[in-house]
């Protein structure tokens, strides 16, 4: 060519090796550069919004822990604290106690199951072996506190399913020890690597600016240097009177740069910071009643009198999820149930981090913001069969007719639609 | 079953239908030490041609009922499908969704069904050796 310059696609997926949950990517790529990357998510989209609108509280609860198999304390979190507002629930303290110390398990579960992938992607497996190695402890904790190693239904509204036992104490103790002294050892393997560095580092750069903008979420904003969690932002459960406070790369006494450098290391240090809440709350829990409803057929029967709305917000380990939901007096069913993910805010951060990047950095750069697929993907609904898109001054517009019906006290929704 | 039946290393294949995760991190699991299914031979493979076994998750959605197809084809015969997880056995949780298909033996042949949400790992390894007893039993007839 005249010019030598040409702009090849490449496209990824939506079966592929580098994650284990379907998505397609069409890479632009100049030579080994990536000028550009269109993203499609939505293989993994199972309607359960709309499913939950056909089942009672109950089981929407159970339906919620099945949005996503990591996140199995984090949806569920989010939506009794939604429902909890929306039918006037009060927790007790020992409940909310225990759904930070399970919330906080999860999150140390996650950050060590995304430190593996992120060590696998880098063609370091080793490290993936060893990380998914210690990971066996947590999860052995959590299944025997819960029962299960994945998918606890903790949190029930009005409290929580299972206590923690005077006898299961020790064990999560042994647990918190056994993690401070192998987390040197992680932070070791990690981010004073050498190889790791030359890999990790100013690859896929977020900036504050780029981040702040994009609305990124949970460890892939603060990597950037904002210092944005919603658990020290606005305090939810007990998370107030422990004191969270947002890591970012400072804590490891560096500038942020927003690479995947910092990436790991904001994951790394939450994990020291999640076995720091888990011994505070162990010390400070109060006793008491660990549910406000002991009674299932109770709880039912409150729920289906409440009339309502409420919005119910978590630090997830990806970053904030929210839960909204509306309940009517006389139905079983929530009229209306939105769920928003960590990944849906943090999925556009991908364009920025990979442009001009190198064809061999795109797994490494996808995982980093640890994407959730199952957890965001969505569907398009195009009327009258017509692939039309809707424009941001024409959904304005819609919204403008929508507040203008409301004052006027007609159906939000519109006519017969 | 001793050990000496296995007659040639397994390679497996994953793919996820529209699953949570949940099944697919236990996968994982599996292959890693504390489990350590690699000592058998068996190991996950980045492409459906080069594997024995191919291993589902998750109900069909809508957008992956042809992929899934194709990639069943791409498997070089003699091949075993296990199904990981109660959705992809059953659909599950996700039974009455506009967007889901159904359970993946609706879409293809499947020979082993692993139930549980999740399975533990522990069931996933049994899943796949009760597969290569299958496949076993497939080459001897020739």
């Amino acid at each position: 060519m005249a010019d030598g310059q040409k702009v090849y696609e490449i496209p990824i997926g939506p079966i592929h090796p580098a994650l284990k949950e379907p998505i397609r990517f069409t890479f632009q790529v100049e030579g080994e550069r990536i000028r550009g990357v269109e993203v499609r998510p939505g293989f993994a989209h199972r309607g359960i919004e709309f499913m939950g609108l056909k089942r009672n509280l109950i089981q929407v609860l159970y339906l919620s822990e099945r949005i996503c198999g990591i996140c199995s304390i984090s949806h569920p979190i989010a939506i009794t604290l939604a429902v909890e507002r929306a039918a006037g629930i009060e927790v007790p303290p020992r409940a909310q106690y225990l759904r930070v110390i399970f919330s906080e398990l999860e999150r140390i579960h996650s950050h060590l199951l995304w430190a593996g992938v992120a060590a696998h992607e880098l063609g370091f497996d080793t490290l993936l072996h060893l990380t998914w190695k210690v990971r066996e402890e947590v999860l052995d904790v959590l299944e025997e506190l819960s029962g299960n190693r994945i998918d606890y239904s903790i949190p029930i509204y009005g409290g929580v399913r299972r206590d923690i036992a005077p006898a299961q104490v020790p064990k999560v103790e042994a647990m918190v020890r056994h993690y401070r002294g192998l987390l040197e050892e992680l932070l070791d393997a990690f981010l004073r690597d050498p190889s790791v560095a030359a890999r990790t580092r100013g690859v896929g750069v977020l900036t504050p600016e780029e981040a702040e903008a994009l609305c990124a979420v949970g460890p892939t904003a603060r990597a950037s240097g904002l210092s944005k969690d919603v658990r020290q932002d606005r305090p939810y459960l007990v998370y107030g009177e422990l004191g969270v406070r947002a890591i970012t790369p400072r804590d490891w006494g560096l500038e942020p740069r927003g690479d995947v450098y910092d990436k790991a290391v904001v994951r790394l240090l939450e994990i020291g910071q999640s076995l720091d809440l888990i011994e505070k709350c162990l010390d400070e829990m109060p006793e008491g009643e660990i549910t406000s409803f002991p009674k299932i057929p109770a709880l039912l029967a409150h729920l289906k009198k409440a009339e309502g709305e409420g919005l119910g917000w978590h630090e997830a380990p990806r970053g904030e999820v929210i839960h909204y939901i509306r309940l009517e007096a006389g139905v079983e069913e929530p009229v209306a149930w939105k769920v928003k993910a960590p990944t849906y805010s943090n999925l556009m951060s991908w364009v920025p981090m990979f442009r001009d990047q190198e064809v061999a950095d795109i797994p490494i750069i996808a995982a980093s913001i640890d994407p959730c697929m199952c957890c965001m993907d969505r569907v398009h609904v195009v009327r009258d069969g017509s692939g039309a898109t809707l424009l941001m001054e024409e959904l304005l517009k819609l919204s403008r007719a929508k507040t203008e019906r409301v004052l006027r006290g007609l159906s939000p929704a519109g006519g017969g639609a | 079953m001793g050990l000496s039946s296995f007659k040639r290393a397994l390679w497996v294949f994953h793919v996820a239908t529209g699953s949570c995760n949940g099944c697919d991190i236990e996968i994982v699991a599996a292959l890693t030490p504390r489990y350590d299914v690699e000592r058998f031979g068996i190991k996950l493979v980045g492409t459906p041609r080069h594997a024995d076994v191919l291993l589902v998750t998750g109900p069909v959605t809508r957008p992956m009922l042809e992929r899934l197809k194709r990639v069943y084809e791409q498997t070089p015969d003699p091949k075993a499908v296990v199904v990981v997880g109660g959705c992809g056995s059953t659909s599950g949780v996700f039974y009455d969704s506009y967007n889901v298909v159904g359970p993946v033996d609706e879409v293809i042949p499947v020979d082993v069904y692993v139930p549980g949400c999740p399975p533990r790992p522990e069931a996933i390894v049994h899943g796949v050796v009760t597969a290569v007893a299958k496949l076993e039993k497939v080459a001897e007839r020739g």
